[in-house]
C-alpha cells in the first residue's frame, strides 16, 4: 500500500458532501398493555433525486431501526464498512413505558431513546455507501414496513456478542498475518486503547450525573427546610430574607436539574455512542482479517489440488487428471478473487477509518462546546440569582 | 503514582486542610468574641488566663469518669426538663420565648442536617469533575491530533472550574452550614437557660407551699421563710438576666445571619463570575480553533 494512494483517499473524502437531513420526533404510545409500543415520526428533508419527494415522513418503531441495522450488517459489513450501531434494547425501560408514559423516569427514557435513534439514523444517512442502500431508502420512505423479526440478537449484549464472535474467529487464526504495512496493526491498537479510555470516562460522567441528581434532591429538601425556618423566625426582615434564601435554593435546584440533563444528554450519551461505534470499527478490522483468512485458505486449497495433480500425473490416470486440472483452474480464479477482495476491503477500511476519525473529531468538538456553553449559561443564571438575593440579605436589620 | 498525580494530590490535600482550618478559626473567633462581649463572663479569671498566659495551658480532656458523669447529668436534665417544661408561665414574655425556641430549635436542626447533605453532594460532584479532568488529560496525551489538543484544553478548563466548585462548597459550608450548626447549639443553650429558670420557678413555688405548711403547723417557720426568700431571690435574679440574655440572643442571631448571608451571597457571586470568565475564554478559544 503506497502512501500516494492514501493521499488520494483523503482528497476523495473532502469532496463528499451530503444533502439529507433526518429528524426523529413525536414519540407516541400505540396500543395498550404488554403489546403496546412507541412509534416515532421519522422526517426527511432532502434534495437528492433518488428520493421521490423533497420532504416526507413515516412512522417507525424501535424494532424497525434494529431491523435496518441487521439488514445493513448482513449486506455491508464484509466490505469493511463501519456500520453505525443502534441504541440498546431495554426491557426495564420499555416495561415502564408500556405501563404508562407519564412519570418522569419514563419521560426521560423515551427522550433518551428518541435522541439516540435520531443520532443513529443521521449517522446512517451521512455515510456515503449506506445512503445508497435500498433498505435505507425504504426505511425512510416506505409507508408500511414489514415487522422486523429476529432482532433478539440485537440487544446491547447481543450486539457485542456478534462483534466479539468475529474477533474470536480472528484470534483462533494460527497463521499470523504478515503485514507489509503496520498501519492496520497500529490503528487497531489505537482503537482498542481509545475504547478503553472512553469507557472509563463514561463511567465517571455517569457518576457525575448521579451526584448532580442527588444534589438536586437535597437542594429541594433544604429549600423547604429553610422556608420553614423563615416562618419560625420572629424578626421580620430576617424572616423575609430566609424565605428569599429558600426561593434561591429552589431556583438552584432547577439549575442543577438542567445541568444534570446536559451532563447526560450531551456528554454521557456522546461517550456511549462512541464506545459502541469503536466496537463497530474493531468489527470491520476483523472483517479484513477474515478476508485475508479466506484468501490464505484458498491458497492452501490450491496447493493441495496441485499436489493431487502431481500425484495423478505420476500415477498416470488421464481421466481423473482432466478433473484435477479443472479444479486447479477453479481455485486459481478463486485465489485471485479473494486476493482482490482482500485488497479492496483493506482500502475500504482505511477510507472508512479516515472518515470515521474526521466525523469523530467534528462531533466531539461540537458536542463538548455545546456542553460548555450550557455550563456557561448555567453560571450566568447563577449570577442573576445571587445578585437578586444580595440586597435582601443586606436589608436584614 | 506519577509526579503530576502526586503534586495534584498534594495540592488537593492542602486545599482541604486550608478549608478546615478556616472553619475552625472562624468558630474559635466567634466564641472568644462573645465571651469578651458578655458583661459577666468577660470578667472571668479563666478567660483572662486564656488570653494572657504565654505558655502552654496543658488543658486535660475529660476522662472516662467525667464523661460518664456528664452523660448521667444530661439524662437527669432532660427528664427534669420534661416535668418542669409542662408548667405554664405567668409571664407572657417567657411563655412566648418557650414556644418560639422549641419550634425554632427543631427547624434549625432540620435545616442544619439538610444543609450538610446538600453540601456533601456538591463535594461529590466536584470530585467527579476532577476525575473527568484527569481522564480527558489521558485521552489528550495519546496523540498530537487536533482532537487531542482539544481534549487537553478541556481537561485544563475542568481542572480550574472544579477548584472553584470545591471552594464554593467550602464557602457554603463555612457561611451557611456552620451558621446553622451554631444556632442549633445556641438555641439549645437558650432552651437550657429557660429550663434553669423554670426549675428555679418550681423551686420557688415549692418553697412557698412549704412556708404555708410551716405557718399552718407553726413549726420551722423561720427556716421556711429563709429558704423561701432565697428561692424567690434566685428566681427573680435568673428571670432578669434571662430576659436580657434572650433579647441579646435575638439581636446576635439577626446580625450573625445578616453577616453570614451577605458574605455567602458575595462569595457565590465571586465564584460564579470566576467560573463564567474561565468558561467564556475557553469556549472562545475552542470555537476559534475549529
Amino acid at each position: 500500500m503506497q502512501t500516494a494512494s492514501l493521499e488520494q483517499l483523503e482528497e476523495e473524502e473532502a469532496k463528499d458532501s451530503f444533502d439529507v437531513d433526518v429528524a426523529v420526533t413525536n414519540p407516541e404510545k400505540v396500543g395498550d398493555g404488554m403489546n403496546a409500543y412507541v412509534a416515532y415520526k421519522v422526517s426527511t428533508r432532502t434534495s437528492l433525486s433518488m428520493f421521490s419527494n423533497k420532504t416526507f415522513s413515516v412512522r417507525r418503531r424501535f424494532s424497525d431501526f434494529l431491523g435496518l441495522y441487521e439488514k445493513l450488517s448482513v449486506k455491508q459489513s464484509h466490505h469493511g464498512c463501519i456500520i453505525p450501531p443502534p441504541p440498546e434494547k431495554s426491557v426495564v425501560g420499555m416495561t415502564k413505558v408500556k405501563v404508562g408514559m407519564d412519570d418522569p423516569s419514563s419521560v426521560e427514557f423515551v427522550e433518551r431513546r428518541r435522541a439516540a435513534l435520531e443520532r443513529y439514523i443521521q449517522r446512517v444517512v451521512s455515510h456515503p455507501l449506506l445512503l445508497q442502500d435500498s433498505d435505507v431508502r425504504e426505511f425512510l420512505e416506505k409507508e408500511d414496513l414489514p415487522r422486523a423479526v429476529s432482532t433478539q440478537t440485537l440487544s446491547g449484549a447481543g450486539f457485542l456478542k456478534m462483534i466479539n464472535r468475529a474477533s474470536d474467529a480472528v484470534n483462533k487464526m494460527t497463521i499470523k498475518m504478515n503485514e507489509s504495512d503496520t498501519w492496520f496493526e497500529d490503528k487497531f491498537q489505537e482503537v482498542e486503547n481509545e475504547e478503553q479510555q472512553l469507557r472509563k470516562l463514561h463511567a465517571m460522567v455517569d457518576s457525575l450525573v448521579n451526584h448532580r441528581k442527588e444534589l438536586c434532591g437535597n437542594t429541594a429538601v433544604f429549600a423547604k427546610s429553610m422556608a420553614m425556618l423563615g416562618n419560625s423566625e420572629d424578626n421580620t426582615a430576617l424572616s423575609r430574607a430566609l424565605s428569599q434564601l429558600a426561593e434561591v435554593e429552589d431556583k438552584l435546584e432547577h439549575l442543577h436539574q438542567e445541568q444534570a440533563a446536559s451532563d447526560f444528554f450531551i456528554f454521557s450519551e456522546l461517550l456511549a455512542d462512541y464506545i459502541r461505534l469503536l466496537a463497530s470499527v474493531r468489527g470491520c478490522f476483523d472483517q479484513r482479517m477474515r478476508a485475508w483468512q479466506r484468501w490464505q485458505e484458498a491458497q492452501s486449497s490450491l496447493q493441495k489440488k496441485r499436489e493431487v495433480e502431481a500425484k495423478l500425473l505420476w500415477a498416470n490416470k488421464p481421466d481423473k487428471l482432466q478433473q484435477a486440472k479443472e479444479e486447479i483452474t477453479e481455485w486459481e480464479s478463486r485465489v485471485t478473487q479473494y486476493e482482490r477482495d482482500f485488497d479492496k476491503i483493506g482500502m475500504t477500511v482505511r477510507k472508512e477509518v479516515l472518515r470515521f476519525e474526521k466525523e469523530k473529531a467534528k462531533e466531539f468538538k461540537s458536542q463538548i462546546i455545546k456542553y460548555l456553553e450550557a455550563m456557561l449559561q448555567s453560571q450566568q443564571r447563577l449570577i442573576k440569582i445571587w445578585e437578586a438575593f444580595l440586597p435582601e440579605a443586606k436589608a436584614i436589620a | 503514582m506519577t509526579k503530576e498525580e502526586f503534586t495534584k494530590m498534594k495540592q488537593e490535600l492542602e486545599a482541604e486542610y486550608l478549608a478546615i482550618f478556616k472553619k475552625t478559626v472562624a468558630m474559635h473567633e466567634v466564641f472568644l468574641c462573645r465571651v469578651a462581649a458578655h458583661p459577666v463572663l468577660r470578667k472571668d479569671l479563666n478567660f483572662h488566663v486564656f488570653l494572657e498566659y504565654n505558655q502552654d495551658l496543658s488543658v486535660r480532656g475529660k476522662n472516662k469518669k467525667e464523661k460518664l458523669e456528664d452523660f448521667f447529668k444530661n439524662v437527669v436534665k432532660s427528664a427534669d426538663g420534661v416535668l418542669v417544661g409542662g408548667v405554664k408561665d405567668v409571664d407572657d414574655f417567657f411563655e412566648h420565648e418557650k414556644t418560639f425556641l422549641l419550634e425554632y430549635h427543631n427547624r434549625v436542626k432540620d435545616a442544619s442536617a439538610k444543609c450538610d447533605r446538600m453540601i456533601r453532594s456538591h463535594k461529590s460532584a466536584s470530585d467527579d469533575i476532577n476525575r473527568i479532568a484527569s481522564s480527558l488529560y489521558t485521552l489528550g496525551t495519546q496523540d498530537s491530533t487536533d482532537l487531542c489538543k482539544f481534549f487537553l484544553k478541556v481537561s485544563e478548563l475542568f481542572e480550574k472550574t472544579r477548584k472553584i466548585e470545591a471552594r464554593v462548597a467550602a464557602d457554603e459550608d463555612l457561611k451557611l452550614a456552620d451558621l446553622l450548626k451554631y444556632y442549633l447549639r445556641e438555641s439549645q443553650a437558650a432552651k437550657d437557660l429557660l429550663y434553669r429558670r423554670s426549675r428555679a420557678l418550681v423551686d420557688y413555688e415549692n418553697a412557698n407551699k412549704a412556708l404555708d405548711k410551716a405557718r399552718a403547723k407553726n413549726r420551722d417557720v423561720l427556716q421556711a421563710e429563709t429558704s423561701q426568700q432565697l428561692s424567690c431571690h434566685k428566681f427573680e435574679k435568673i428571670s432578669e438576666s434571662a430576659k436580657q440574655e434572650l433579647i441579646d440572643f435575638k439581636t446576635r442571631r439577626v446580625s450573625a445571619f445578616r453577616k453570614n448571608l451577605v458574605e455567602l451571597a458575595e462569595l457565590e457571586l465571586k465564584h460564579a463570575k470566576g467560573n463564567l470568565q474561565l468558561l467564556q475564554s475557553c469556549v472562545g478559544i475552542l470555537k476559534g480553533n475549529t
